[in-house]
């Protein structure tokens, strides 16, 4: 009740009486109340004066929140409803041309300061992935929830080689998503070291070339209907990130997902055992945030280009700390498991009642203040 | 639940806000092992993993898997698996002795609930504040294979929370005698205990269905003679709960819609992670995560849900029809 009353202040300033009367501070109580009901369902759309609004590659999200790749978005349904759940864009699971099986269980293992994955890029391949998409896009189109109408869908790819990626992306542009994603981090089978793409600003930005090339030609086939901008994801274990990040932004990027998860290993001290069948996996959750806010830092010293922020956001405060490092847009994974699917709705609550206690009305004042 | 442990400690960190990892992993000791039936084994564990029927657990074995496994029993101190040799991770555990240790995360997923969901809505505008109001009078417990323990587990709470044996209806059903599970746990309790075989190996020859639709009828026949005595129907079945094979399941729904009576079910879906993060669990088109929103399930969820008795996903993502 407290913090309704920093985030609805405005309630009872704006009644003309100042009678502090047991009546008054009753009609005050009613009042917050049902002004954070209006907050639950959605954020502070009762406050005009707060703008949680961001728009990315030019495209429009009603909010800055972004289902990040991997968690709870394989089928049309479960990315509706993470949008239902208070996301204003999702990222579909990354694609590969072929079915993927991924791990066997465990895939996820879990602490108080984060969660390591190998799921092992698991997908019903490219042409299942489109139909969900087309489905998504179809239902959504139609939702009863006239505002969830806008959501966006971001595709995102992955493939061994170059040519497997460029026909992905191809193929990928026509199922109606928004945005495309492309996930650097597996590694590159002509590479004589199998190097990941995201680790070579070379490989990275000559793969981001060729998408660029075959979204081109999708274009002229489509009558120039399909304007998809790209997104690069980079990965964090690299020696200087802001290096890969002006790569790509030369090959033609619109934007940086930054940043992937952190490799690591958790063990069983009774067996003394990696847990994960993989043994290692991804590392992300509140541990990673301030890894994620070096690199986006550095990368919005080197580019123009916009950055999506992703790595430990669980709070309201995490995305402003990412978007002050300078994201435009804030990706949330690991919030889903220490939050539940309703984190969008409590970080985007959290986000609106920061800026009210900053005075802050447009998100934009808040994107690389750290720089300023 | 657990995951709105979400605490504010002064100013500990930047941010101030510390989380709480909702479902860690636990290494528990093996206790005792006991051979239910020809392929089923019984794993007990001293731990209080204070369970409600319905919900189960992520089971991790060193260098061999993790799968989900429901919860036979859970008897407050402790709790047991029981657990057939099928897959790989089954077939591990069962060959694992006493002393061994065993990876569990949960309890996870929702529970059944014994309550009245009509007399809830007459009981608020009533404004009655008595929760046993509320319980559901007499319900039908149908259990196909491994599903008996959980419906046994219910008929064990249902009695403690005060309803009369005779009320209760367990119907056990499996293919053939050596496969009957826990059809004599709740012998002696009072409970209406019908058991059927597919063979005829054991008890009614036939489906569990078939034994449901016997149950239902009985009580109407009741209702109907009460009714001329003017007696209270203190036999007419309110609530079905049922757990097995996605088919059988659904023939049970079928007869709970046919028939209007309220009905849970404990809906499976492949469950990679058990956590709610990898989506491998989501239905259609609810997107509901059967580990987190599920398996336990209401009739109005269940009649959304298009998928029920159609088709599940693999581990790809891929639907597969039944």
């Amino acid at each position: 009740m407290r913090k309704n009353s920093f985030l609805f202040g405005h309630i009872f300033v704006s009644a003309s009486q100042p009678l502090y009367t047991k009546a008054y501070f009753h009609i005050f109580l009613m009042s917050a109340k049902s002004a954070s009901k209006v907050g639950e369902k959605g954020f502070a759309k009762s406050d005009a004066a707060i703008d949680v609004s961001a728009s990315f590659c030019g495209v429009k999200l009603r909010n800055p929140l972004v289902l990040a790749s991997g968690i709870v978005d394989t089928t049309a349904s479960s990315l509706i409803f993470a949008i239902e759940n208070g996301a204003g864009a999702v990222t579909c699971k990354s694609i590969s041309l072929e079915p993927r099986k991924g791990h066997g269980s465990p895939i996820i293992v879990t602490n108080e300061s984060g969660m390591l994955n190998a799921v092992g890029l698991s997908n019903p391949g490219l042409a299942s992935s489109i139909e969900e998409i087309k489905d998504a896009k179809k239902r959504l189109a139609a939702h009863k929830d006239k505002e969830l109408r806008n959501a966006r869908i971001i595709g995102n790819v992955f493939a061994t080689s170059i040519e497997d990626f460029a026909k992905a992306a191809k193929e990928i542009s026509k199922s109606g998503c928004e945005m495309l994603e492309l996930n650097l981090s597996c590694p590159n089978v002509k590479d004589e070291f199998g190097e990941p793409f995201a680790c070579n600003p070379a490989m990275a930005a000559e793969l981001t070339k060729a998408v660029k090339k075959a979204l081109k030609e999708a274009n002229k086939d489509a009558n120039n209907k399909i304007n998809l901008p790209i997104l690069v994801k980079l990965a964090p274990n690299v020696p200087d990130i802001a290096k890969i990040a002006k790569a790509v932004e030369a090959a033609g990027a619109d934007g940086i997902t930054a940043i992937n998860t952190m490799p690591g290993m958790f063990l069983d001290l009774k067996t003394g055992k990696p847990i994960l069948t993989n043994k290692s996996g991804g590392y992300s959750g509140p541990g990673l945030k301030p890894i994620a806010v070096k690199c986006i830092y550095d990368i919005y010293k080197a580019v123009k280009i916009p950055i999506l922020g992703t790595g430990g956001v669980n709070t309201g405060k995490d995305a402003i700390e990412l978007m002050m490092a300078g994201a435009t847009a804030v990706g949330v994974g690991s919030a889903v498991y220490y939050r539940g699917i309703s984190c969008f709705k409590k970080i985007n609550n959290e986000i609106a009642e920061w800026m009210k206690e900053n005075n802050v009305s447009s998100l934009k004042e808040i994107i690389g203040k750290a720089h300023k | 639940m657990k995951q709105m442990n979400y605490k504010k400690k002064g100013c500990k960190c930047i941010g101030a806000l510390q989380l709480d990892d909702p479902f860690p992993m636990r290494m528990l000791k093996i206790e005792k092992i006991v051979q239910e039936n020809s392929n089923v084994k019984n794993f007990f564990f001293n731990h209080k993993l204070n369970s409600k029927p319905g919900q189960f657990v992520m089971i991790w074995l060193p260098d061999c898997g993790e799968k989900p496994m429901s919860i036979a029993q859970d008897f407050g101190e402790g709790f047991s698996l029981a657990i057939a040799a099928i897959g790989k991770v089954s077939s591990t555990i069962c060959c694992a002795k006493v002393g061994d240790y065993v990876g569990i995360r949960g309890p996870l997923g929702t529970c059944f609930s014994l309550a009245d969901t009509n007399k809830k809505i007459e009981n608020k505008n009533n404004n009655q504040k008595n929760k046993d109001v509320n319980l559901v009078k007499s319900i039908a417990l149908v259990g196909g294979g491994y599903g008996a323990g959980p419906m046994a587990s219910l008929a064990e709470l249902a009695i403690k929370k005060g309803l009369k044996p005779e009320n209760i209806h367990y119907i056990v059903g499996a293919r053939t005698k050596d496969l009957l599970l826990f059809h004599k746990r709740l012998e002696g309790t009072g409970v209406n205990i019908h058991v059927t075989t597919d063979d005829g190996s054991y008890g009614i020859k036939g489906r569990v269905t078939g034994a449901l639709n016997n149950i239902i009828k009985e009580s109407k026949d009741n209702i109907k003679k009460n009714d001329k005595n003017k007696t209270k129907d203190k036999n007419k079945i309110d609530k079905i709960y049922t757990v097995g094979p996605e088919l059988m399941m659904k023939a049970v729904y079928d007869v709970a819609v046919r028939e209007n009576i309220d009905c849970e079910i404990s809906l499976e879906r492949y469950s990679k992670c058990g956590i709610g993060v990898c989506g491998s669990c989501a239905v259609d088109p609810t997107g509901e995560r059967m580990c987190i929103e599920g398996p336990i399930i209401g009739k109005e969820k269940i009649a959304k849900i298009t998928e029920f008795g159609r088709y599940h996903r693999d581990a790809s993502g891929n639907k597969i029809r039944y």
